[in-house]
């Protein structure tokens, strides 16, 4: 038999015995509905008037003005609920009713995909479930009571580094014993097939519209598009639509947490002993932090939707083939973005998003005059208080 | 050994009138030095083949009560090396009963699916089931475990349909490990409805494969209806979550207790 959804050498299906059939019935439903041009209108429809796409593609001119570059920035922060996760889960709550499930689970980091789980199972009318690491319910408790708050049940996941990881996890068990009913919205570019290239379709609105739009705007494909890599679902939306131009660098920024030692980051294409190496996580065969035994290492990032060990697999896959490029920002960078994109362009970013800024602003100078097209994926609401207590320990004040 | 002494046992457990009894424990759950001494227990209690499991950081298709045991494990350090080295120590120390190792992906792929063939058969193991390996992604797998003379044991679930059921017999030796409701591993309060039709269903596909049924089951009442169904009665998180207590010592007593009762109670007294 050969093996179905591999990007290069990544990806592949490594699932529990009990998730292949489902993931089969999955694909096979996922590949009809894709060609459905009843599903497609319905699945537009819902993008235009309930999420509130197309998002702008804003000039950010003091900025850009600052470091010497034309950047625009995709707006996915003003896509409802507040980042681009709801493109995904709009999709698949919505070949989720279609499959004849009554229920969706989802696992969330930083506590946006749960949200945007949560929104689409209201809106659409599925019971839903959401998995979150005890860890991540107390750095994310505004997203907690959102999700509360749409109806949702947050369950806590208390075993391992109550992390995403582990969220992930506890919702691949849930799923194995409630395949008949229920549908698995991952919320990122990431498991086994087909979970990848489905995740990657319904965030390839990113980068069709930001493809036009900076057409339109600034005449011109940009020289580099950049974004944040968590598991990789905004970065490979971004990316999708700039794959065929050759002309334009492609850039994923990974959290370089505290350092580039064992523990201490989530920064899976980092080169060195502290860095990943191809491996077999959640289903899917990519770049993966682990120890010499294979054991899955802990991972450390001040925000929570890029504290992940393992990456999509297309990025495991684009960074081998040499199209893609992969960089880390430490921490204190990512704040000092985090802050920097409020006060000169009036933008709260995700401290997810602040990581592709941060690496921008350091990566500036070698950048002069170019184009460049940073995917904004989501607004910094939910890190206010992180970025709160940040700053007091910095100025020495209590947090 | 491998594959023979697999079909030994069920052949034996088969004449005696009983289906086999395979118990599984984590290696390592509190260390490897008394994992040791439980393969021994386990033996004395009438088990027929053991399941032994390797310990992995994110062990997605177990339930608490093995993450938990996996956890004690990882903590005392244990390694896939350290595993297949215990297995050696047992076999030079003339340990009999088959050895099958329970083990989750990525431990393998990062010694080499090569590399842990040959030095799995070399220490005395005799199969290997890889939880988070189907048939389509095991080509390397299988390739190395049949020059090394390990046998491969693929699984089959409720959700399994008639053509990858045959691929996983196909592709299995030794028995096909059959997966008795969905969901995770762990304890349950009685067996999935729908049993009695899949292994049915297993059992036709398997042809002279034996069966062995596991996931949930927990009690000797359980277990004895199982093995009216099945070749092998497969217990894990019942015999695992005996480990949980603070005296090592005690523990491995209560699990040779228990494991004494289930094995009784495979005997097909109908
Ligand atoms: C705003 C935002 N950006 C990025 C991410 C990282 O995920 P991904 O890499 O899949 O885009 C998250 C995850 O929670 C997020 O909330």
């Amino acid at each position: 038999m050969s093996a179905p959804g591999r990007f290069g050498r990544f990806g592949g299906r490594y699932a529990p015995e009990t998730l292949m059939g489902p993931l089969l019935e999955l694909e096979a439903a996922y590949l009809r509905l894709k060609g459905e041009p009843a599903f497609q209108a319905e699945l537009a429809a819902l993008l235009k008037d309930f999420v509130g796409r197309p998002t702008p593609l804003t000039k950010a001119e003091r900025l850009g003005g600052a470091l010497g570059l034309e950047l625009y920035l995709k707006r996915e922060d003003l896509a409802h609920t507040g980042a681009h996760k709801i493109n995904n889960t709009v999709g698949q709550v919505l070949l989720a009713r279609r499959m004849g499930k009554t229920r969706v689970i989802a696992e969330t980091g930083a506590g946006q995909h749960g949200v945007a789980a949560a929104t689409a199972a209201a809106r659409l009318g599925l019971s839903c479930t959401v998995y979150m690491g005890s860890v991540d319910m107390e750095r994310q408790a505004l997203n907690v009571f959102r999700m509360r708050l749409l109806g949702a049940e947050v369950r806590a996941v208390d075993c391992g580094s109550r992390t995403l990881k582990d969220a992930v996890n506890e919702a691949m068990r849930d799923w194995a014993a409630s395949v008949k009913d229920t549908h698995y919205v991952l919320g990122s570019a990431l498991g086994p097939h087909p979970f990848p290239t489905i995740v990657r379709d319904f965030q390839a609105c990113i980068g069709r519209e930001a493809r036009a739009q900076i057409l339109a705007q600034a005449g011109r494909l940009p020289d580099l598009a950049v974004a944040c890599v968590g598991g990789g679902s905004n970065a490979i939306g971004l990316f999708s639509g700039f794959l065929g131009d050759t002309g334009v660098a492609l850039v994923g920024v990974e959290a370089g947490g505290v350092g580039l030692g064992p523990g201490q980051h989530a920064a899976r294409f980092a080169a060195g002993p502290g860095g990943g190496k191809p491996g077999i996580l959640h289903g899917t065969f990519t770049m993966l932090l682990q120890d010499a035994d294979g054991q899955v290492r802990p991972t450390h990032s001040v925000s929570a939707g890029l504290d992940y060990p393992a990456v999509g697999p297309e990025h495991a896959a684009l960074a081998e083939s040499g199209r893609a490029r992969y960089e880390s920002v430490s921490d204190a960078e990512a704040l000092a973005a985090f802050d920097r994109l409020a006060r000169e362009e009036g933008i709260l970013p995700a401290l997810e998003s602040a990581h592709a800024v941060a690496w921008l602003c350091r990566q500036a100078r070698r950048l002069q005059s170019q184009l460049v097209v940073l995917n904004l994926s989501g607004r910094g609401d939910k890190d206010v208080e992180t970025a709160r207590r940040a700053r007091g320990s910095r100025e020495g004040v209590g947090g | 050994m491998g594959k023979e002494r697999i079909e030994a046992a069920f052949a034996r457990a088969a004449a005696a009138g009983r289906a086999a009894f395979v118990p599984y424990i984590t290696a390592g759950d509190p260390s490897l030095d008394w994992t040791g001494r439980y393969l021994d227990r386990l033996a004395e209690a009438g088990a027929d083949l053991v399941e032994l499991g390797v310990p992995f950081s994110d062990p997605v298709a177990d339930g608490p009560v093995n993450q938990r045991s996996a956890e004690r494990a990882l903590a005392a350090k244990t390694t896939l090396t350290g595993v297949l080295d215990l297995v050696g120590h047992k076999r030079a120390a003339g340990f009999s009963l088959p050895l099958v190792v329970f083990t989750y992906a990525n431990p393998v792929a990062a010694f080499g699916w090569q590399a842990f063939a040959r030095r799995a058969a070399d220490a005395g193991v005799d199969a290997a089931l890889v939880v988070d390996l189907p048939v389509e992604e095991a080509g390397e797998h299988r390739a190395a475990c049949a020059s090394a003379g390990l046998a491969a044991v693929f699984l089959a679930a409720p959700t399994t349909d008639d053509a990858r059921l045959a691929a996983a017999v196909a592709a299995s030796s030794g028995f096909l490990y059959c997966v008795a409701r969905l969901g995770v591993t762990g304890a349950a309060t009685s067996l999935a409805a729908g049993l009695t039709a899949d292994m049915a269903r297993f059992k036709r596909a398997a042809g002279k494969l034996p069966v062995a049924v596991g996931f949930g089951v927990t009690t000797p009442e359980q277990a004895a209806a199982a093995a009216r169904l099945a070749d092998g009665v497969i217990v894990g998180s019942a015999l695992v979550r005996l480990l949980e207590g603070k005296d090592p010592e005690a523990n491995g007593k209560a699990l040779g207790d228990a494991a004494a009762a289930l094995a009784a109670a495979l005997e097909r007294r109908c």
